[in-house]
């Protein structure tokens, strides 16, 4: 059994207990929900926090999916299970019960949440490459009761690094819906439930036969999950053709950083790029037509 | 005589319970399933202090000093030992298995990333790995020898500077087979092939992690060890040759323990710390390793690096076959092998073929890296032997454009050969390969995925059929050629029949999951006529258990399932005699049915074993010259190892843009000999298969150029799930050995050995429109992505 260095645990009865406890004890304290990242860290000694702040009790306020007219939000504590489950996410973006179905195991499931995801902040997060597509905004809570809404471009500033300051927490994601969408999640994986070696998420918009808007969303692929606007770019006012989607997961491919690991070669992962691409375009694209 | 029976894939005949083999339930199971087994982790003693070790964070460095004062002073600490102390008691190196020596704590220098330096031992094991991290040691690093291909390189560093006078990274060399004939036989061949082929270096990665719990009693000097073992005895012996305590004074205890598959057969430096702190403490000290411990640390597997060539004629009759190996052994040689087969029974890479010569030439090298060489369901280096043989005979069909069953039918050795001497010098018991092969086939469709094969070809999609059939040599062994330092390898088995008729038997051998308690019940039930459910199986413990060797290597069947059949037998003959008092007719006048004698022409009158049992422990007389009780012990020596062989076929799918391997479908034709219980030779072949999977897809420990081992968690060491694996085809003929007592050959580990041939086989079919010929596990989509383009890559 690894075990963590000693560190002092307190469970928030409120969201501004949480922040209030961050506020008081700074950059030693640590949120945690789902605890499947923190946790290992810790008992591998990688991290080392002289404080742990339980939200768990906090799902009624922050576990969530609200459909409205132009956004969906989603609380920082949904799990990913929920997620999975999600009626109404499913309509709208079938992106998600796509990737959740090929996040972890149905245990890790349970428990993990999409706040936790994102803010761990890793390149090969999966739900961060879904919410990059999907242009989503988070919400990022301070004292106060001070508000403030990012992009995901500005949430990620890095590998492991969020714009969460330490007396913040992200407390709810929106996701903006528009007509005329469709979406899709490609993820290669050396094995069930482990880390991507290159994920792609797609989200098109057709209008009147033609590519209103696009986007896509690669995992793995460099310091963090990658908006891709030279492709939503290439993609702008086409016709949705095999050989756009060609195209399109060409630029993926040139406009990525990979490095080479376990998981695989760059050059690997650089033709996944393009691969996982295509295929996720054209099936956000057969989605949006019908 | 080999007899075909179809697939059986009903359990109807489950809850009959047979007297003797059949299926049954599995009589350790209750407690399993209820939570209620007891591992090592669960022994709780009054007083219980816990040990950590210290780690090297590198894998080769001189150790300057080590400053223990703050760790000592840490909160529950008891007591801090590094290696200099232990030298002082003489503890610091010990034995390895193979009679190389290994540090128990590093005195000198570290040799490999994650050598036990020194231990904590502290009130509870948050406190003892605290105080890990206060203990300073200053290490002068030194360049690490990670590539074995550059370890004989002039000028590489020297790890083994503690073996006197040794200037370089050899191991061992070590040859098998003819040189010369093999090479006027290669000189002759019309066709030649020749490939390079490596066995990655796995991890077993059982689910429980190695440890024990060390109780010294210093006033009556006896020491007594729970501990992760598959050989009890084994160890007790070594344990008493190098701790000093008389081997009377040691209890070893393996209580249920969670899976083996060879990790659990060495002896590692943190069994002897827990008995070092136990004694320097006074106190019971529990050791248990945690994942990442496990997987850098303890005994690997594979990691041989081979040439393989094979020579034929044209019309494909296979003449020879010769390799060239260079094995990586880790930083001290640690490899499980009965003494005299320093690459355990590699010899055997001449496969299932009847051939006119062979040849291996062997060279073993350091490297900092863990020690180990044995393990992981491996039946002493078969794993690789199989894999080679298999692999290369699929080179050849390539080369002279045969479909690979056909070569293989066509170069088997046959029925009326065996006893079968190979041109290695094994002797293959019994076989008889064809309809073992043709069952396979038959099941598999064979003719049928080939024009399917053809028809997706041809539209573009990647299909693949891959076979291996393998012979495997288990059951070590005969005592005249086979020991593990000094003890031979033969086992022993006592039976005692209470007088109400059930009964309790004894084994050496020590299951880590196999289903010993049921499968040995059924051979005595078989033997003498008491119900399984009436017999009890006892191991695992060496005051209530005879000595023996355990188990790894598939030999708890072949060898102490012969004990159990014999010493029951031995049993039923005392029975016979007391019978004949009973019935009061000769011996000779008795004839012996399931559970009774009666006397002959006259069913009627007969006597149970139990009534045999009650009047032998009874008041009554009995014949002259006979003893009281019923109850026998033997010790078995096996006259030859066994045989069990097989056919596999796999049958995988490539997605030609993303180059990710799906195994669609996996049909396994075992002949392990006489079955006792099919569902758990289905179960223990179920396992191995998955193992293949992970071996053949996924899994390999490597290490970058520092020597960092880069598998050291369950995150970068995969190992298979229920989703990468298909719904198992499994089948089965009967060839029996002739020489075991019941005919029985062992399982455990054919799975494993002859499934990663199977599926590299089947990944190469399948991108054979690429020109691919060979391609080295473990073939994730990133490696066979290498392949398609032609760049496929030894796994470094």
């Amino acid at each position: 059994m690894q075990v963590p260095a000693p560190f002092e645990y307190e469970r928030a009865t409120s969201v501004d207990h949480a922040i209030g406890l961050l506020e008081r004890l700074g950059s030693t304290a640590r949120l945690i929900a789902g605890g499947h990242s923190l946790l290992p860290m810790m008992k591998l000694r990688l991290a080392n926090f002289d404080y742990l702040i339980d939200i768990n009790d906090l799902h009624a306020d922050l576990g969530y999916i609200r459909p409205g007219r132009d956004e969906i939000r989603i609380g920082a504590l949904t799990r990913h299970r929920e997620l999975l489950e999600s009626a109404e996410l499913a309509t709208a973006f079938p992106i998600f019960a796509e990737a959740e179905r090929v996040i972890a195991d149905p245990v890790v499931r349970n428990r993990g949440t999409l706040g936790g995801s994102l803010c761990q902040a890793d390149p090969s997060e999966d739900l961060s490459a879904v919410c990059t597509t999907l242009d989503a905004s988070c919400v990022i809570r301070g004292p106060g009761g001070t508000e403030r809404v990012v992009s995901m471009e500005e949430f990620h500033v890095g590998p492991y690094e969020t714009a969460v300051g330490d007396a913040e927490m992200l407390v709810e994601v929106r996701l903006p819906v528009r007509p005329g969408g469709g979406s899709a999640y490609e993820k290669v994986e050396r094995r069930a439930g482990d880390w991507a070696v290159v994920s792609a998420g797609a989200a098109v918009w057709l209008d009147g036969g033609v590519i209103s808007d696009a986007r896509v969303g690669l995992a793995a692929v460099g310091p963090n999950t990658t908006g891709m606007p030279e492709v939503s770019a290439a993609l702008r006012g086409q016709e949705p053709t095999e050989s756009l989607f060609e195209r399109a997961g060409a630029v993926a491919a040139a406009s990525c950083d990979p490095v080479t690991d376990q998981r695989g070669s760059a050059d690997y992962k650089r033709h996944l790029a393009a691969e996982l691409t295509k295929r996720a375009l054209r099936r956000a694209a057969e989605r949006a037509r019908s | 005589m080999t007899t075909v029976h179809e697939r059986v894939d009903t359990f109807h005949d489950n809850d009959q319970k047979p007297v003797g083999y059949g299926r049954m339930l599995r009589k350790e199971d209750p407690r399993f399933v209820r939570g209620r087994g007891r591992y090592v982790d669960d022994v709780q003693l009054p007083g219980m202090l816990h040990l950590a070790i210290l780690r090297s964070p590198v894998a080769h460095a001189r150790i300057v000093g080590i400053d223990t004062s703050a760790a000592e002073a840490s909160p529950g600490v008891k007591a801090v030992v590094t290696g200099a102390m232990l030298a002082e008691l003489n503890l610091a190196w010990m034995p390895t298995l193979s009679n190389d020596v290994q540090a128990v704590l590093a005195t000198d220098k570290v040799r490999f990333q994650g050598q036990e330096v020194a231990f904590v031992v502290a009130e509870d094991r948050y406190a003892a790995r605290d105080a890990l991290e206060l203990i300073d040691v200053e290490y002068d690093i030194l360049d690490p020898v990670v590539d074995a291909r550059r370890a004989l390189e002039p000028g590489a560093p020297v790890i083994r500077d503690d073996l006197e006078g040794k200037t370089d990274n050899h191991c061992f060399d070590w040859e098998t087979g003819d040189e010369a004939a093999t090479e006027a036989v290669f000189a002759r061949a019309d066709v030649v092939v020749t490939e390079d082929i490596v066995y990655p270096r796995v991890h077993p990665a059982p689910m429980e992690t190695c440890g024990a719990v060390a109780d010294f009693d210093a006033v009556d000097g006896r020491l007594r060890l729970w501990s992760t073992t598959q050989a009890p005895h084994a160890h007790r012996t070594l344990y008493a040759i190098v701790a000093g305590i008389p081997e009377h004074k040691i209890q070893v205890i393996a209580p249920d323990i969670g899976g083996g598959f060879g990790n659990k057969v060495p002896i590692y430096p943190g069994y002897v710390c827990a008995i070092v702190g136990s004694i320097v403490t006074g106190k019971p000290v529990k050791w248990m390793e945690d994942r990442s411990e496990n997987l850098i640390s303890t005994g690997f597997a594979r990691d041989y690096i081979m040439r393989g060539e094979i020579a034929a004629t044209r019309d494909g009759r296979i003449l020879a076959i010769r390799t060239n190996v260079l094995a990586d052994h880790g930083a001290f040689n640690g490899t499980a092998a009965p003494v005299k087969y320093p690459a355990g029974f590699f010899g055997v890479f001449t496969g299932s073929y009847d051939i006119e010569a062979a040849y291996c030439k062997m060279t073993a090298v350091y490297t900092n890296k863990a020690p180990g060489g044995v393990a992981y369901a491996c039946s002493f280096r078969i794993t690789e032997a199989v894999y080679l043989v298999e692999r290369i005979v699929d080179c050849l069909a390539d080369e002279l454009g045969m479909d690979p069953a056909e070569l293989r039918l066509k170069n088997f050795i046959q029925p009326e050969q065996f006893p079968y001497t190979t041109k290695t010098g094994w002797v293959y018991d019994s076989g008889d390969y064809e309809p073992t092969m043709r069952l396979a086939m038959e099941m598999a469709g064979y003719a049928e995925l080939r024009r399917e094969q053809e028809e997706k070809r041809a539209r573009g999609e990647l299909m693949g059929i891959g076979i291996a059939f393998f012979t495997e040599a288990v059951g070590a062994g005969p005592r005249k050629n086979m020991d593990i330092l000094g003890l031979g390898m033969a086992d022993g088995c006592e039976l005692r029949v209470h007088p109400t008729g059930k009964a309790v038997v004894r084994l050496s051998v020590q299951s880590q999951g196999q289903g010993h308690e049921t499968t040995f019940a059924q051979i005595v039930a078989e033997e003498i006529g008491i119900p399984p459910a009436d017999i009890d199986v006892v191991h695992g413990d060496t005051d209530n258990t005879p000595f023996g060797l355990g188990t790894y290597g598939s030999r708890s069947t072949p060898v102490s399932g012969a004990a159990a059949a014999l010493v029951a037998r031995k049993v039923r003959d005392k029975a016979r005699i007391i019978a004949s008092g009973m019935l009061e007719v000769s011996v000779a006048d008795l004839e012996w049915s399931k559970g009774a004698f009666h006397v002959t022409g006259d069913p009627g009158k007969s006597v149970t074993i139990q009534d045999i049992a009650l009047r032998a422990h009874g008041a009554g007389d009995l014949p002259e010259g006979v003893e009281g009780g019923l109850e026998a012990q033997i010790c078995y020596n096996p006259s030859n190892l066994t045989y069990p062989h097989g056919a596999y076929i796999c049958v995988v799918d490539v997605d030609p843009g993303t180059a990710q391997v799906t195994v669609r479908r996996f049909i396994a034709v075992d002949d392990c000999g006489t079955r006792i219980n099919p569902m758990i030779i289905e179960g223990q072949v179920h396992g191995g298969l998955t193992d293949g999977v992970g071996m053949a897809l996924m899994e390999m420990i490597a290490f970058d150029e520092d020597g960092n081992c880069l598998g050291a968690s369950m995150m970068d060491y995969l190992i298979p799930t229920a989703l990468e694996v298909p719904d198992w085809e499994t089948g089965f003929t009967v060839t029996p050995s002739p020489h075991h007592p019941i005919g029985a050959k062992g399982v455990g580990e054919s799975a494993t050995v002859g499934s990663p041939p199977a599926i590299v086989n089947a990944v190469v079919d399948a991108l054979k429109p690429f020109g691919v010929r060979h391609a080295d596990m473990p073939l994730t989509p990133s490696r066979v992505w290498d392949a398609m383009r032609g760049h496929a890559q030894p796994p470094i």
